[in-house]
């Protein structure tokens, strides 16, 4: 089974536009959001959720007022800053490492199990996808993110699909982190702004951190082609491949209004250069993932 | 008075208001706090100089001491330690810095030594008006939210400070707006923005922060965004529409303000209006 992650560093580059359109022209693939606190690949892919899954986080300190003494022992040794003069719980806050209720000389302090989020199996127009909804401020994203790609492999054994297409969140920690570990490839989208660059090469450098093979998208090419320009140099240094570039158009909003993708909105230039990218994204995973399973020789590059 | 500008959705131009508003303003702060991927200093060309480590606080075992008790490994509710017959191992990266570890163990073989996962920059000329910090978390690191925490210590509460924000609702989210007088929410006028304005719009209402709303690219989509604040009464500060110049001197890095001067008043005066409005909360 093969694994893909849609990334970018940068927010909306266009990953989600690119990730559905994917769905609609894989054939044999599951599809995962792991962008779980602003997940909106289900407002085109219109998932009908066939199972729910409560997903529970960090425990959250909870005080005892009848016990508390107000002795701020607890305060005193909560790294997180998390336990006011008052000798309240910040729920935000607290990180549920329970040393709280570890130093209460009276008992009051215990550590509770809080919901924070759901996970969901679903079925849409282009087979399973895995997805969830991260409860506000929840500090366990990267944990749910696992979640959904486990569930993600779970649809693809019980369904016989071949491929897992993730849509992955911006950004470089936790949540980012989970989404990549073990894929056999990352697909960077990035855009021609100083901004995009900048993001581009950290989140290049995460993948190759955790050793996972990156190939690039240039979104809105022609926004600055200088900066296009840079983009592909800086690739061509580090050996990756710049496997498409789409051009500033109005189609994916379009096509987003009406809750499509743009394959299926129009057949125009657009949607064909959004194809022949698709088509070298397959290739790369596919050399990539015989790179892994030991058919090809490793290539090192320059 | 502190004013984070944040937004569910990555990409509606978070950074665009706080460079061009920080630039409006005399005499003001920013910070940015997005350390995963901090854009700011694009836009200022300031010349950074490193003002500390963030460090968080992890094991360090002292074999000869101990007996493999587990209790350690045991209290970790972040798989940070794990204890295996005859060894003990660190997980650094999990370790969330609570100090749970010392604390319970019998033979006291644990101390702490400590990690860096990011740093706080500063510019380095302080004699211009805008005094601008940076937090970085380093590559490879998963936690956000201490680099955040370090880099606001940072504000002077004596003057206006602008927070720019991570996208998202989880929490590095919390960790960069939890603590604001006001929140400006930037979204633009597609069905993304428009579900991950309401998200956003959830969190600063269960932090109970006064928000109004920025609408980006006003005109590529709909009229829904602007019609759900009319109905919800939420203030509409400021429309962008989409302008190719603006998207232009975005990707250059330059901050469209220096270039159409009209715009700084308009800045302005939303941040009396901002400003006028905190008034109002404190009086309350």
């Amino acid at each position: 089974m093969k694994q893909l992650t849609v990334i970018s560093g940068k927010g909306g580059t266009g990953k989600t536009t690119i990730t559905a359109a994917f769905a609609s022209l894989a054939e044999n693939a599951v599809i995962a959001d792991c962008d779980v606190d602003a997940a909106d690949m289900h407002l085109i892919l219109k998932p009908e959720i066939l199972e729910t899954m409560e997903f529970t986080g960090l425990k959250v300190a909870e005080i005892d007022e009848s016990l508390c003494i107000k002795c701020g022992i607890c305060r005193d040794a909560c790294r997180f800053g998390s336990i006011s003069c008052e000798i309240t719980i910040d729920p935000y806050g607290c990180e549920g490492c329970g040393v709280c209720e570890y130093v209460c000389p009276e008992g009051a302090i215990r550590m509770v199990e809080r919901k924070a989020g759901e996970a969901y199996n679903s079925t849409t127009r282009f087979g399973p996808m895995a997805h969830a909804r991260l409860g506000m401020g929840e500090e366990a994203s990267g944990k749910l993110v696992s979640v959904v790609r486990e569930n993600a492999k779970k649809l693809a054994e019980r369904y016989g699909k071949d491929l897992i297409i993730i849509d992955g969140p911006p950004g470089t920690g936790c949540s980012v982190i989970a989404s990549i570990t073990g894929v056999d490839m990352v697909l960077v989208v990035t855009e021609p702004s100083l901004s995009g660059i900048h993001d581009l090469e950290r989140v290049v450098d995460v993948a190759g951190y955790f050793k996972i093979p990156a190939a690039v998208c240039i979104n809105k090419y022609d926004i600055n082609e200088e900066n296009s320009q840079r983009i592909e140099s800086y690739c061509r240094d580090n050996g990756i491949e710049v496997v498409g570039k789409l051009p500033y158009d109005d189609t994916p909003t379009k096509a987003m209004i009406e809750e499509k993708t743009v394959i299926e909105y129009s057949d125009g230039e657009f949607a064909s250069m959004v194809r022949s990218l698709w088509e070298n994204v397959k290739d790369g995973l596919l050399q990539h993932a015989q790179k892994r399973d030991g058919e090809l020789p490793v290539v090192q590059r320059q | 008075m502190k004013i984070a500008i944040a937004s569910g959705k990555g990409g509606t131009g978070k950074t665009t208001v706080a460079v061009n508003l920080a630039l409006s303003l005399e005499n003001v702060q920013l910070f940015d706090c997005d350390v995963e991927e901090p854009n700011c200093h694009l836009f200022l060309g300031f010349d950074l100089e490193k003002v500390e480590d963030v460090n968080i606080p992890v094991p360090l075992v002292e074999k000869d001491k101990c007996d493999f008790c587990g209790k350690c490994s045991e209290f970790c509710q972040y798989h940070a330690i794990a204890v295996i017959p005859k060894d003990v191992l660190v997980f650094p990266a999990l370790c969330h810095g609570c100090g749970g570890c010392t604390l319970v163990c019998p033979q006291e073989a644990i101390s702490e030594e400590n990690r860096s996962i990011g740093i706080i920059e500063r510019n380095k000329d302080k004699t211009g008006g805008l005094v601008f910090y940076r937090g970085l978390l380093n590559i490879g690191e998963p936690m956000a939210s201490p680099v955040i925490h370090a880099l606001q210590k940072h504000i002077d509460e004596n003057k206006a400070a602008i927070i720019d924000a991570p996208p998202g609702t989880a929490c590095p989210v919390i960790a960069s707006i939890g603590d604001m007088d006001y929140c400006i929410l930037v979204t633009e006028s597609t069905p993304f923005g428009f579900h991950d304005l309401k998200l956003a719009i959830d969190v600063v209402r269960i932090l109970g922060i006064p928000f109004g709303v920025i609408i980006n690219r006003s005109d590529i989509g709909d009229e829904k965004v602007e019609q759900y604040c009319l109905e919800e009464g939420i203030p509409v500060l400021m429309k962008i529409q989409n302008d190719r110049n603006i998207a232009r001197l975005y990707s250059e890095g330059i901050p469209f303000v220096s270039r159409m001067p009209e715009w700084k008043e308009r800045f302005v005066r939303m941040f009396e209006i901002i400003r006028s409005e905190i008034n109002e909360e404190v009086m309350k």
